[in-house]
């Protein structure tokens, strides 16, 4: 069982200046940055991500891996990624399980997966490259998810057996968890009873919209409800474990978000007095 | 059906919205297709809109829109990177602008800027380390982010007009072909409109030719005192704008 409880924020471009240049470090535990955003050579992108590492953990997070691609990882991307792991030795290294690009096709999306046999063997040999390239464990993060494709197991089953079999961990990300269960249907407490909660080493909280038809995984509003209760119940699970808040539009002062990453602390600190 | 085909039939349908993937998932899939297909699109249109900033404020917001629309269904992105999206977009605004070539300058130049902003360190020389260098032998090396860029037009004043805010804009004229230079100096980029023997000599050095090659050329084009003068002065100015690494020699 994890026993670290850290709070953290993702680190965005209105905040860099409050994350820099103020005299007292922002009272967060670490910050999540996108990986891609700063595998570049060299600028004022590095600079900040090294001033801001001197001040806080930082924690690598990737939307490019494409660990679902059938035609396997790129090199020259897992390359770079392993030198920013270098320069930052990170809190954490995560992607999405899910597929960017096929051939020389990148989406810039995190596209849904089949959850079937042959795409869980293709995805255990992505993982186990990347790891191994990486030199460490990666973090898989459940994505948001608007259609189901046909397939042989439930999310958290492949989820399960992808653990076991690469020796992963999970990135819990508890408002895509809500948003595929009200876009699908199913049941997001049986989503948090089926995935190995010992591996789950940090959870993502954000807001959401409704679309048309569907919840849009939007990340540009306050958690909502229905998410710290389900925060509340992964935790019952889980124990203590690293929890930020994501915001990517939207994104109001950073006193705004430290007064949002409050109430993860109340929900955790009332799940911990329980626990007692 | 492998995975291979699925992902393939899904590229088809955010690329060209063909309908194969939409026989591989249920009838109750089309509203999720529908978000993956706006996802991708919005996707692409936030990153050239990025990229492309000054060309968005010159040709307006529903111009701007349209062309990136067109970009977009052109040419489908490659890289791991959404960076590398704003490499060709130059190339569609010139089909799309032929009578108007600045929008094509302003697009080039708003790359160039983009990759120096985040292009590999390096530190400018220092002028008090010079001393000792041999110059009939001495080669300069530019920074890395250093670009020369062919412009046709003074989108250079226009881009910098834009930036700053100006209420009036200056016409585009078009007073024949010139040449940027692009740098970082620290973590700014910058650039400057050359003069044509300056370009000159820039280019050539950047190719691999001495400072002595140089300062030969402009004595050829000037006379023996004035080439050594000019160079000296070109030199000059390099040095207080960042552009130069280092002299072997």
């Amino acid at each position: 069982m994890p026993t670290e409880h850290r709070f953290g924020l993702g680190l965005r471009k209105p905040h860099y200046s409050d994350f820099l240049e103020s005299d007292a470090a922002v009272p967060v535990d670490f910050v999540e940055v996108i990986s891609e955003n700063f595998m570049v050579e060299g600028g004022r992108p590095l600079d900040v991500l090294r001033r801001v590492r001197e001040r806080h953990p930082v924690a690598l997070h990737g939307v490019s891996m494409s660990i679902g691609s059938a035609d396997g990882l790129r090199d020259d991307y897992l390359q770079r990624l392993r030198a920013l792991v270098d320069a930052v030795e990170p809190l954490f290294v995560s992607d999405h399980l899910s597929w960017s690009r096929i051939g020389c096709f990148n989406s810039h999306d995190l596209l849904p997966l089949p959850y079937t046999q042959e795409a869980l063997d293709l995805v255990c040999a992505n993982v186990d490259r990347a790891q191994d390239v990486l030199g460490r464990t990666l973090l898989i993060e459940n994505p948001s998810s608007y259609l189901v494709m046909a397939g042989e197991m439930t999310e958290w089953e492949f989820l399960a057996a992808l653990c076991v079999r690469t020796g992963c961990e999970l990135l819990l990300d508890v408002n895509n968890i809500f948003v595929s269960a009200s876009n699908h249907g199913f049941d997001p407490v049986a989503y948090l009873a089926g995935i190995p909660v010992a591996r789950v080493r940090q959870i993502h909280l954000a807001g959401h919209s409704q679309g048309r038809d569907l919840l849009i995984d939007t990340h540009d509003a306050p958690v909502p409800d229905p998410v710290w209760a389900l925060y509340a119940a992964a935790l019952e699970r889980t124990g203590p474990v690293a929890t930020m808040i994501e915001r990517d539009d939207a994104i109001p002062p950073l006193a705004c978000l430290l007064e949002e990453l409050d109430v993860a602390r109340g929900v955790a600190s009332r799940y911990l007095q329980r626990a007692a | 059906m492998s995975l291979l085909d699925l992902q393939q039939d899904f590229r088809q349908w955010l690329t060209a919205e063909s309908s194969g993937i939409e026989s591989r998932v249920h009838a109750s899939a089309a509203p999720g297709l529908a978000v993956y297909l706006n996802n991708y699109r919005a996707q692409l249109m936030a990153c050239l809109a990025e990229s492309f900033a000054v060309v968005a404020s010159w040709i307006g917001a529903d111009a701007f829109s349209a062309a990136a629309a067109v970009h977009i269904d052109r040419v489908p992105p490659h890289s791991w990177t959404l960076d590398d999206y704003a490499l060709n977009f130059p190339e569609t605004l010139a089909t799309l602008y032929p009578e108007d070539p600045e929008v094509v300058d302003l697009g080039r130049l708003e790359y160039e800027l983009g990759l120096a902003f985040t292009g590999a360190d390096s530190a400018p020389v220092d002028p008090a380390t010079l001393a000792g260098i041999d110059w009939d032998a001495a080669r300069i090396c530019f920074v890395p982010t250093f670009r020369l860029i062919q412009v046709r037009t003074n989108a250079a004043a226009i881009w910098s007009a834009i930036r700053a805010g100006n209420a009036t804009l200056p016409p585009p004229v078009l007073p024949g072909n010139g040449t940027l230079a692009v740098w970082r100096r620290e973590f700014a980029p910058m650039f400057r409109m050359l003069a044509i023997d300056e370009a000159e000599a820039l280019s050539r050095l950047r190719d691999g030719a001495s400072f002595a090659m140089v300062c030969e050329g402009l004595v050829h084009r000037f006379t023996e005192e004035q080439g050594p003068a000019i160079a000296g002065g070109y030199l000059r100015s390099w040095l207080n704008d960042g552009l130069v690494a280092r002299i072997d020699g």
